[in-house]
């Protein structure tokens, strides 16, 4: 099979063909042919691109480089510098500095690869991970120089405050406000930590990051450091992270032989220092309060907050914890300034966000874009369409704690606010999506399973909740349950939302709470029928005297199998 | 004696370096992590002696193993083959594969091979969801990602650690 590596798409809007477009289509043809690549090269054309001082333009992914104007005498030096040796063409780039109005949110034309922002996985994939060279040549440490030598502490903070970046980590927490607080804290020394655990089911953006580009993280945690005003951090990371290990064991020892990192920074006399601390498998290790405990060489159970890391964290002292997404937009904030980042995303939620697409769709994998795509572009587009042609019916996002978002929300726009309205969370950007075979039942098996397992036990609420639930979930799954059930499966969830210590406990119930808002009918089915629509949980036919008995309310078969069950984890 | 303090001296005074020097029990999880590369589990006698490098209980220390997924506090295969079923990887046929797999070892999932040599368990998710099946391979020598997997690439791989194996047996290894 032919691997097709890049698509080049040349403007061929009617100013454009003006300007040339159509000589320059040719030209790029004729030149890809004699350098030998039509094999692994597609051209195509693409429509309004906005910007009439860049046109023609030339855009190719799926770096989504985009060239302009592009004349003739260009064509050459595009092919063989970018298309042949794979380095992007820096004079003749557009939107380097300002990528602006359609651009920004240019979306996919038919037929065409989709427009990708890249931010945060700019470099990824393009770099090598190992060089530091590689890294200063694509812009690297470029933001900490500014940083360091022309900005103060308090204004780095106000620049990312005003960017309008909001935490990756699930939890949206604007960033700046955050490392106000930090720097704030009248207590010494402070600490930084980036918190790479990563355990969420099905999110691994994290994990691209750091392979991809781990300098990027250490030059935005030294910023951090700057700002806040911390001479020591810590990447906590997940324990199977091996390789994302070895590369930041390797970005830190290089950093620090050329004086980016350790002692007289960029020969000023800021000090920095960052260490790799792996987990060990526990989920909650990413909740940041446990995260922290852990650190201290405990066990990874949750603190009761307040009060909050910024003013009490690793060893009682003023902590700022952000996610590796989160970090991995300082750079380039720093670099273009919060105006530019602004341009990216909605008003609500500036910026763009990494999302690992699984599930039934013909592409999975993962994709950055500017937050507010919707979810039926991210299928259509990015996804290219569901499998064998079936029918959505709904969408897993944010991992195990995120929502259930049924086809109907389709259109609404992924941020932040408009999710949080529709009642849904973009958790950390894992998009699980379901065709017609999906049981929700079997759904809210699965993830409570996690939970039951995932739940460290330190809290009542949350330890016998999730066991309860998955307990009940089970039964009605094996044709065992009964209406009262469906009561019961709804009060104890919102008791966990209320109870529990931290937010594995109060979010392990809201993907069974989205279900029970959206698909009710279909868990009924399970109970009153003993029917599972999507043929995946097996219930067996029930006898005559069972029907009978299933008439009568509570449920005996799912409190049996409650006491009887001795099952542990 | 601390076996693992003498022999490990100088890396344990490069962990310990990481933290404050009033803070050494932070320490505990990298030790954990050295004391299982070299014995493939976590012995008691190590717990004993992290506890005596850290100042912290036995007791403490065997708390933590048993908190966290990745330490082991028994003896398992000298492989241990941990393919993740988690929901992503479900949709993508890790179950299949993981059932497939052990009948073709003949053994059930947490189950060792007579051999000795592999142990085949099911995790949560490794971040690695869109390579289905997937697993990662723990031993004494580290951890691997092995992404995409059929149950004839699994079986040749464990075919290979296998061999591999018995080499570094005659060079004395247990
Ligand atoms: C159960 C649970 C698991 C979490 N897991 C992670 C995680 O793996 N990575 C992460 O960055 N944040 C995780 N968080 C969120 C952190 O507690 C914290 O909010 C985040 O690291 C802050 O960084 P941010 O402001 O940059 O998002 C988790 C929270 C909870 C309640
Ligand atoms: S679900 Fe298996 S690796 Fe993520």
């Amino acid at each position: 099979m032919k691997v097709i590596r890049s698509l080049v798409l040349v403007s061929n809007d009617p100013r454009s063909v003006e300007l040339g477009a159509e000589e320059v289509f040719r030209a790029l043809h004729a030149e890809i042919r004699s350098q030998g690549l039509h094999d692994q090269v597609r051209i195509g054309t693409i429509g309004v691109v906005g910007e009439q001082q860049h046109l023609p333009l030339v855009m190719v992914y799926p770096e989504a480089v985009a060239y302009g104007p592009v004349t003739l005498d260009d064509v050459h030096l595009i092919v063989e510098e970018h298309l042949l040796k794979g380095q992007i063409v820096m004079s003749l780039l557009r939107f380097l500095q300002e990528p602006a109005g359609e651009l920004a949110w240019l979306r996919t034309r038919s037929g065409a690869l989709p427009v990708q922002q890249r931010i945060v996985l700019e470099r990824a994939g393009i770099i090598d991970p190992y060089s530091l060279d590689d890294y200063l040549l694509h812009n690297g440490y470029t933001a900490l120089g500014k940083a360091l030598t022309s900005m103060t502490p308090e204004q780095i903070i106000d620049e990312v405050d005003q960017s309008g970046l909001q935490g990756r980590g699930g939890a949206g927490f604007p960033t700046g406000r955050k490392w106000g607080f930090v720097r704030a804290a009248p207590s010494h020394p402070k600490y930084i930590i980036a918190n790479a655990d990563e355990s969420e089911p099905g999110t691994y953006k994290d994990r691209l990051i750091i392979e991809g580009d781990p300098f990027s993280l250490i030059e935005a945690m030294t910023i951090a450091a700057y700002a806040v005003g911390a001479n020591e951090g810590f990447i906590y990371i997940r324990g199977e992270y091996r390789l994302a290990y070895q590369r930041l064991e390797n970005a830190i020892r290089l950093a620090e032989e050329h004086g980016l990192l350790g002692d007289a920074i960029f020969g000023t006399d800021f000090t920095f220092h960052i260490h790799l601390h792996a987990g060990a498998g526990a989920y909650i290790c990413g909740e940041e309060t446990a995260l922290i405990e852990s650190l201290e060489g405990k066990r990874g159970q949750p603190r009761a907050r307040p009060p909050y890391p910024p003013s009490y964290g690793l060893w009682g002292k003023p902590t700022l914890v952000n996610n590796v997404e989160t970090l991995a937009n300082i750079p380039a904030i720093i670099r273009h300034g919060s105006e530019w980042y602004r341009q990216f995303g909605t008003p609500s939620s500036r910026g763009t966000k990494v999302y690992t697409i699984m599930g039934n769709v013909n592409f999975t994998g993962a994709i950055e874009a500017p937050l507010g795509i919707t979810l039926r572009e991210v299928i259509e587009i990015y996804g290219k369409g569901m499998k064998h042609g079936r029918r959505l019916k709904l969408v897993q996002t944010g991992g195990s704690s995120g929502s259930i978002v049924p086809a109907s929300l389709q259109d609404t726009p992924m941020d932040f606010e408009s999710w949080r309205k529709a009642g849904a969370s973009l958790g950390s950007g894992a998009l699980l999506i379901c065709d017609e075979r999906t049981c929700v039942v079997d759904l809210a098996k699965v993830l409570l399973q996690f939970f039951r397992f995932e739940s460290c036990a330190k809290c009542t609420p949350c330890r016998t909740g999730t066991q309860r639930l998955y307990q009940i979930v089970d039964a009605i799954s094996k044709g065992h349950g009964a209406l009262a059930d469906l009561d019961e499966l709804q009060q104890l969830g919102k008791d966990m939302e209320l109870l529990s210590n931290c937010g594995l406990g109060q979010t392990a119930s809201v993907a069974l709470r989205d279900i029970l808002k959206h698909f009710r009918d279909e868990v009924e089915e399970h109970i009153l029928e003993r029917k599972c629509r999507a043929g995946v949980c097996r219930i067996p036919a029930l006898s005559p005297y069972e029907i009978a008995a299933a008439a009568a309310t509570p449920s005996q078969a799912a409190i049996e199998e409650f006491e009887g069950s001795t099952e542990s984890v | 004696m601390n076996h693992l303090a003498e022999k490990y001296s100088e890396e344990i005074q490069a962990i310990l370096a990481k933290y404050p020097a009033d803070q050494k029990r932070s320490a505990v999880m990298p030790l954990l992590y050295l004391a299982q590369r070299e014995s493939g589990y976590v012995t008691k006698t190590a717990m004993n002696e992290i506890a005596e490098l850290l100042g912290i209980t036995a007791t403490e220390v065997a708390s933590i193993v048993g908190f966290y997924s990745l330490y082991y506090d028994k003896p398992a295969g000298k492989y241990r083959i941990q393919v993740c079923t988690d929901l992503p990887c479900a949709l993508r046929g890790a179950e299949e594969f993981l059932e497939k797999l052990c009948e073709n070892l003949g053994i059930r999932v947490g189950e060792t091979t007579p051999d000795g040599m592999v142990t085949v368990e099911h995790v949560m998710c490794l971040a690695a969801c869109d390579k289905a099946p997937m697993f990662q391979v723990q031993s004494g020598e580290g951890l691997s990602y092995h992404e995409n997997q059929t149950v004839e690439s699994a079986m040749a791989l464990i075919q290979s650690l296998k061999k591999g194996a018995s080499h570094s047996n005659k060079d004395g290894h247990p």
